[in-house]
C-alpha cells in the first residue's frame, strides 16, 4: 500500500511485483516513459532488454578485459625475456637467448589467465558485490525474485517518487510494497 | 506452435526439457537436493567407498614421499610411465566440461544448459586429480615449486622456458584457475536462489556468502551475461591449447612414435572423446538416482553419444595416420616402433584400444544404442579404459623399445602405481559426491531461460 505519514522508517523505495517477464518489461517501459529515473528491475533470469530500457548504458567490462589480457601477455613475455636474456642467459645449442617463438605459449596462457580473472572480478566489483545487506531483501516477497517472480523498484531518491506507488498500481503490478531502508 | 509439427516423424526430437516444467518446478526440483535434510543411503554408501579410495591415495602418497619414486615401476628406458599416463588421462577427461560450458555456449547449443554445471565440476575435479601426478612424481613435492613454477632455484637458475614441460605448467595451472572461476561465476545466481529458499538460518548464511549478495538486478544481469560470454570466449581457445601443449610434451621430443605433427589435434579430439564418455558415465546414474530425467533428457544423452562418436572417429583417423606416417616416413626406427606396437610385447594393449576406440564406437551410429542408457553406460566405461590404454601405448611402447636394442626393457607397474591411480578416483568421486549433495547440480537460472516463461516477446 501507499507509504503513509506514520511510516517511521526511511524508505529505500517502492517495489512492484509481476508474474511474467513480459509484464515487467512492459511496466519498465511505461515507468521510464513516465519520467522516473531511479529505477531498478529484479528478475530470476537474465532479460537483456531491461538494461537497455532502464539503464541504457552498456558495461565497460569488455574494455577492462582487453586491458587485463594485454597486461597478461606483456607480463608473460617480460618474465621469460627477463629470465632468459637478462637474469640468467643460458646457451642451449647456440640458439638465441631471446627466441621469442618459444615464449608464445606461456604469454598466451597468461593473456587468458589475466583476462579471465579481470572478467570475473570486474563483473563482481562493478556490481558492488560482495554486498551483505541491501534494502530490497527487507520485503518478504522478494525471496521469490530468485525463483519465479519479477520485481520493479522505484527508489526514494527519484524526484517524482511521490507518484510512484499510484503509478505502479496503474502499471499492472500484482502487488506494491514499501521497501524499508 | 510446436516446432516439430512440420517435420517428418524421423526428425522429431525429444525436447531439451520435458513438458510440464515452469520456473517454480525447475527451482524446486534442483534446489531441493542441496537444501534437503536427508542424506540418501546410496549416497552415504558411495561416499564411504570413495573415502576409502581417497584414504588409499593418502597412503600411497605418504609412502611415496617417505620412500621416493623408487616404489614406482618406472625404470630405464621407461622413464615416463604411470604418472604421465594418468596425468594426460585425467586432464583429457576435463576437456568435455569446458567444451560443454564454453564452446557449446558460443554455438548457442541450448541443450548444454542442463549438463554444463556438473560437467564443469567434473572438469575441476579431474584437473585436481591430474595435478597430483606432476607434483608428486618429483618425489619431493615441496621442491616442485622450484622445478615447475617460474622461480629461480638456489643457484639462480630458472626453469627452461624453451621446454614444453614448463609450457604445460602454465597451460594446466591457467586451465585449472579459469575453470574454477568460470564454474563459480556460473553458480552465483543459483547460490542466491538457495539463500532465498533455505529454511535454516545457517544454510541461508552460507549460501548467502557464496552468492555475494546477488540480487538479480537488471544491471547485475547485464554485466553477468557479458562476463559469461567473455569467459566462454576465453575458455574456448584455452581448452584447445591445454591438450595441444600436453601433446607438445611428446611431439617436441625425438622419440619414435612421439615426434609427430598430428599430435595436437589428435590429442584434443581424444580428450573430448574421453571426457564426453565420462560425462555419460556420470550423467546416466545421476539422472536416474535423483529423478532428473525431465531435465537431463534422452536428447542430452543422444547428443552426447553423437559427440562421442564424432570425436571417436577423429581419434580413429589419428591412429590410422600415425601408422601411415610411420610407414611413409621410411625411417627404420619409426617403422619398427609401429610394428612393435602392433606385434611386440605390448600388442595386447594396442589391439584392445583399437577394438574399443575404432570398432566399438561404430555402434553409436545406431539410434537404438544411443537410446539405451545401459549400453551407453557400459560403452562409456570401456571408452575410459580405451583412452587410458591409448596413453599407455604412446608412452610405454615408444620408450620400452627405442633406438638401441641393448637398452630395451620391459615395464610393469608396481602396486603403488595402481594404488595411486585408484586413489585419485577416491578424490574424484568424493569431491563429486559432495558437489551433488551441496551445490545445485544443474544451473537453475539457465534452465529457466529455456522455458516459455523466460522468453520475452519482441516489441516494436
Amino acid at each position: 500500500m501507499a507509504h503513509t505519514p506514520e511510516t517511521s522508517r526511511a524508505l529505500h523505495g517502492v517495489m512492484a511485483e509481476f508474474d511474467t517477464g513480459n509484464d515487467l518489461v512492459e511496466a519498465a517501459r511505461k515507468t521510464m516513459a513516465q519520467g522516473f529515473t531511479k529505477v531498478e528491475a529484479y528478475t530470476p533470469v537474465p532479460i537483456e532488454e531491461l538494461n537497455d530500457i532502464i539503464h541504457k548504458k552498456r558495461t565497460v567490462l569488455p574494455k577492462l578485459v582487453l586491458t587485463g589480457g594485454l597486461t597478461g601477455m606483456a607480463t608473460g613475455f617480460a618474465l621469460q625475456y627477463w629470465a632468459s636474456v637478462i637474469e640468467y642467459p643460458m646457451n642451449v645449442g647456440g640458439r638465441p637467448f631471446a627466441s621469442w617463438t618459444t615464449f608464445i605459449v606461456p604469454s598466451y596462457e597468461l593473456t587468458i589467465l589475466f583476462a579471465a580473472l579481470t572478467a570475473a572480478i570486474g563483473m563482481i566489483v562493478l556490481s558492488g558485490l560482495p554486498q551483505p545487506y541491501h534494502p530490497v531483501f527487507n520485503v518478504d516477497r522478494f525471496s521469490l525474485a530468485s525463483s519465479d517472480k519479477f520485481f520493479l523498484v522505484i527508489e526514494s531518491t527519484d524526484p517524482k517518487f511521490g507518484d510512484a506507488t499510484a503509478f505502479l498500481h496503474g502499471a499492472g503490478a500484482k502487488g506494491v510494497y514499501d521497501v524499508a531502508e | 506452435m510446436d516446432p516439430n509439427i512440420h517435420k517428418p516423424m524421423a526428425l522429431q526430437q525429444t525436447p531439451v526439457i520435458l513438458p510440464g516444467h515452469d520456473f517454480e518446478t525447475v527451482t524446486e526440483t534442483i534446489a531441493e537436493i542441496p537444501l534437503s535434510k536427508r542424506f540418501p543411503l546410496g549416497w552415504i554408501g558411495l561416499l564411504i567407498v570413495s573415502l576409502g579410495l581417497f584414504g588409499m591415495l593418502h597412503m600411497a602418497l605418504g609412502v611415496l614421499v617417505m620412500t621416493g619414486i623408487g616404489i614406482f615401476g618406472t625404470n630405464q628406458p621407461v622413464g615416463w610411465a604411470f604418472p604421465i599416463i594418468n596425468f594426460v588421462w585425467w586432464i583429457g577427461i576435463g576437456h568435455a566440461g569446458t567444451l560443454i560450458s564454453a564452446i557449446l555456449l558460443l554455438f548457442k547449443q541450448q541443450w548444454r544448459m542442463s549438463i554444463s554445471r556438473f560437467a564443469e565440476a567434473m572438469t575441476i575435479f579431474a584437473v585436481a586429480c591430474a595435478a597430483i601426478f606432476p607434483v608428486f612424481h618429483t618425489g619431493r613435492p615441496w621442491l616442485a615449486a622450484y622445478w615447475l613454477f617460474p622461480y629461480p632455484n638456489a643457484m639462480g637458475l630458472w626453469p627452461q622456458f624453451k621446454s614444453p614441460l614448463i609450457w604445460d605448467v602454465f597451460a594446466v595451472s591457467t586451465y585449472a584457475t579459469v575453470s574454477i572461476v568460470f564454474w563459480y561465476v556460473g553458480m552465483i545466481p543459483d547460490m542466491g536462489t538457495l539463500r532465498d529458499r533455505a529454511t535454516s538460518k545457517i544454510k541461508a548464511r552460507i549460501y548467502g556468502m557464496f552468492s555475494l549478495g546477488w540480487r538479480g538486478s537488471a544491471r547485475h544481469w547485464h554485466r553477468y551475461e557479458v562476463a559469461s560470454l567473455i569467459l566462454a570466449g576465453l575458455s574456448t581457445p584455452l581448452v584447445l591449447s591445454v591438450h595441444t601443449v600436453v601433446s607438445f610434451d611428446f611431439a617436441v621430443s625425438v622419440i619414435p612414435g612421439w615426434h609427430s605433427t598430428i599430435f595436437p589435434p589428435y590429442f584434443v579430439a581424444g580428450a573430448i572423446y574421453a571426457g564426453f564418455a565420462m560425462v555419460l558415465t556420470l550423467a546416466i546414474p545421476v539422472r536416474r538416482f535423483y529423478g532428473m530425467e525431465s531435465l537431463i533428457t534422452m536428447r542430452h544423452i543422444d547428443n552426447m553419444a553423437k559427440i562421442t562418436l564424432a570425436t571417436g572417429l577423429i581419434v580413429g583417423y589419428g591412429y590410422t595416420m600415425e601408422a601411415f606416417f610411420a610407414w611413409y616416413s621410411g625411417n627404420p626406427n619409426e617403422r619398427f616402433m609401429m610394428w612393435n606396437r602392433m606385434f611386440g610385447q605390448y600388442a595386447w594393449s594396442y589391439w584392445t584400444l583399437i577394438a574399443i576406440n575404432i570398432v566399438m564406437v561404430q555402434f553409436l551410429w545406431l539410434k537404438k544404442v544411443r537410446q539405451s542408457t545401459g549400453l551407453l553406460f557400459v560403452m562409456s566405461l570401456l571408452i575410459g579404459v580405451g583412452m587410458w590404454l591409448e596413453r599407455f601405448v604412446i608412452v610405454v611402447t615408444s620408450l620400452a623399445n627405442d633406438f638401441v636394442p641393448s637398452s630395451w626393457a620391459h615395464y610393469s607397474p608396481t602396486r603403488w602405481d595402481y594404488m595411486l591411480y585408484a586413489g585419485t578416483f577416491g578424490l574424484f568421486l568424493t569431491a563429486f559426491l559432495l558437489f551433488l549433495r551441496f551445490v545445485p547440480m544443474i544451473s537453475i537460472f539457465e534452465v529457466k531461460t529455456l522455458l516459455p516463461q523466460g522468453k520475452i516477446e519482441a516489441k516494436h
